[in-house]
């Protein structure tokens, strides 16, 4: 487990001044829930942490490393995980290969090892198997191993791409509106899987629309209006909070 | 019809010897009656007068597809290999040079393969590696008397090293621009090849390369070996067969190792690849140099073979054709690939008495498989136990 600590992140596209100044700490063992009307920036803080887009100013650390400036995929050698807003599966294979290709980063066996599948070679691919067979399982997908990814029904890809997070090993995960377009039914199993993430030792950090997801399972809300944080506090205070009844609804 | 048949009646007359316009009619008669055959059938099929013949061949088909699937693979791959073993020994020395081709652009095939079909990137220029296997090759024959053998690995080195040197700039590009800039490359290739006089000799190519030497045991005098030159099409093919086997084999267990999972992960969404750990630069470079290698010991085979190479040999066209046999074949599917080689290499030669309208014929096919079959002729697997096959 790990922290990780934004510090007056401020991102610049053009003349438009996506986020300035967002400070915020995500503590080991926690669900942070980041919330804002629509184009606050929420997405952007997933894209400035994986390393997606660059920082006009502020700093963010992760376990005591500086995180900025790093390209994506050293990002989640660290151990931050995300999802995706829109799902962005590879489509075209199958749901046990998706997550196995996640666990790219923690493995080793070059070429060479792969032509001749060298015994250390064959371990590591049943180790490989063994750990995204376990993801799956972990998010209820046991069963749909072998299926492609694009014929799983919306409700799964989901749970799909978390247990593809996951399989990465990570310490933290960002979970992009992961109640998007589910049913209640299907909002309350994702409620249950994100309290049982922590139990692996992973934080979460998640952007959600859903307030009956995000005030039933966050232990601490930040709540971004364009691009600058408005206000944090537990589910309780925010729901209470003047700043934030006015961003979502006016005066 | 009226389109095609302004098109086509000028280009039919156009021979070599001059201008030929009023045989093209008994030309178009033919093109014709053989469009409105394939119409009636299609018609018929539609209808469904045809099912007394589909029907019988449909369940053919399924029950061959279950003997598949159940019939072990090495026991599939022994009698496949056992075949290509034995075929040399049944064919002529027209067959065997034909046998001798397909295995060439079966690896050229394959390597092409990593790049398109696993990492998802368009190269227009794959025949260059080709070409820097064989000059490689060449130059070290005819100025080092390097044997064929020692060469061989020299040459995937250097067409790796090329694949690098290619992709480091270009692949920081996507879709079509990639394309665009790996046709340049390819083209920069050949140029460098057809005017480095110097070194190349240019237009005129290189002359005196070493067939691939053998040592083979002389009962005659004992135990001793007896050095010999593999110059005959039989011998060659056995060469070729070894280096086809070993791209066969490796291909396939990097498809189905961490770093084929990352290629097609390339593939799928590059972004969401990175963003999943995937090194997508280092990966993509390296499915470059991957199938340079390939292509390069091709490349090194076909300087053997012919003891002569020149620049003619690795234009635009090779690239295309290469492309053409993966795309047409499935691509990212080993098995497909091949079929693909087959139908652009073999078929060609069986319809040779079609003559000067064999390149007609062969649009038109192509154009048809296209239709019918859009995901090549043998699409790559990508349901079911994948990933689990060993």
């Amino acid at each position: 487990m790990a922290t990780l600590a934004l510090n007056d992140i401020s991102v610049q596209f053009g003349g438009l001044q996506a986020l300035s100044e967002v400070t915020f700490t995500l503590h080991p063992g926690s669900i942070m829930g980041l919330i804002g009307p629509n184009g606050a920036g929420k997405t952007t803080v997933f894209n400035v942490i994986t390393g997606v887009y660059r920082t006009s100013g502020g700093s963010a650390t992760y376990d005591g490393a500086s995180i900025l400036g790093r390209r994506p995929h050293e990002v989640l050698a660290m151990g931050v995980a995300r999802t995706f807003q829109n799902i962005r599966l590879f489509q075209n294979m199958s749901a046990l290969e998706n997550v196995m290709v996640a666990q790219h980063c923690r493995t080793k066996a070059k070429v060479l090892a792969a032509v001749l599948r060298s015994p250390a070679q064959r371990r590591e691919e049943a180790r490989i198997r063994e750990k995204a067979l376990e993801a799956l399982e972990f998010m209820g997908l046991g069963d749909k191993a072998y299926e492609v990814a694009s014929n799983l029904p919306y409700g799964l890809q989901r749970r799909l791409e978390i247990s593809r997070a996951l399989a990465s090993e990570p310490s933290t995960i960002l979970l992009d509106e992961p109640a998007a377009g589910l049913n209640p039914a299907e909002s309350y199993g994702l409620m249950e899987s994100i309290r049982r993430i922590t139990t692996r030792g992973v934080n979460v950090l998640m952007v959600e629309h859903d307030m009956k997801v995000v005030m039933g399972v966050c232990d601490a809300i930040v709540v971004l209006d364009h691009g600058v944080k408005i206000s944090e506090g537990k589910p309780e205070e925010i729901q209470r909070d003047p700043a934030v009844i006015e961003a979502y609804l006016g005066n | 019809m009226g389109w095609f048949f302004l098109i086509l009646w000028p280009l039919l007359g156009i021979r070599a010897d001059g201008l030929f316009f009023a045989q093209t009619f008994s030309i178009w008669i033919k093109v014709v009656a053989a469009c409105a055959i394939v119409l009636v059938l299609a018609q018929l099929h539609r209808a469904g007068r045809l099912e007394w013949v589909s029907r019988p061949v449909q369940a053919l088909g399924s029950k061959v597809q279950a003997a598949y699937a159940v019939s072990p693979k090495w026991l599939l791959a022994t009698i496949m290999l056992a075949l290509a073993v034995a075929y040399p020994f049944l064919t002529s020395r027209y067959g065997q040079d034909v046998a001798i081709n397909v295995l060439v652009y079966i690896c050229l095939g394959l390597g092409l393969n990593i790049v398109v079909g696993l990492c998802g990137l368009l190269d227009l220029g794959y025949i260059a590696f080709y070409g820097v296997g064989a000059y490689t090759y060449a130059l070290l024959s005819i100025h080092y008397d390097f044997s064929f053998w020692l060469s061989l690995p020299a040459a995937g080195v250097l067409a790796a090293a090329a694949g690098c040197i290619i992709g480091y700039p270009t692949l920081r590009m996507r879709g079509d621009y990639l394309a665009i800039v790996t046709l340049g490359f390819g083209e920069i290739v050949r140029l460098i090849l057809n005017n480095w006089m110097s070194l190349t000799n240019g237009p005129n190519g290189i002359l005196g390369i070493k067939a691939p030497g053998a040592w083979v045991p002389d009962f005659a005098r004992g135990l001793s070996l007896e050095h010999v030159w593999l110059t005959r099409p039989k011998e060659l093919y056995f060469v070729i067969l070894g280096l086809a086997v070993f791209t066969i084999l490796a291909v396939y267990r990097l498809n189905y190792s961490r770093i084929g999972r990352a290629w097609e992960a390339i593939r799928e969404d590059e972004t969401a690849a990175e963003l999943m750990g995937v090194n997508t630069f280092l990966l993509k470079l390296l499915s470059y140099a991957m199938g340079a290698v390939f292509g390069g010991l091709a490349g090194a085979f076909f300087a053997a073979k012919m003891r002569f190479v020149s620049p003619e040999s690795f234009t635009f066209l090779e690239s295309a054709m290469v492309l053409a046999m993966v795309v047409l074949g499935g691509l990212g599917s080993i098995p497909g690939v091949i079929l693909g080689v087959l139908a652009l290499i073999a078929l060609p030669e069986v319809f040779r008495e079609f003559e000067m309208y064999r390149m007609l014929v062969f649009g038109g096919a192509m154009t048809l498989m296209m239709v019918v079959k859009p995901r090549g002729l043998w699409p790559a697997k990508r349901f079911g136990k994948r990933s689990e096959e060993e």
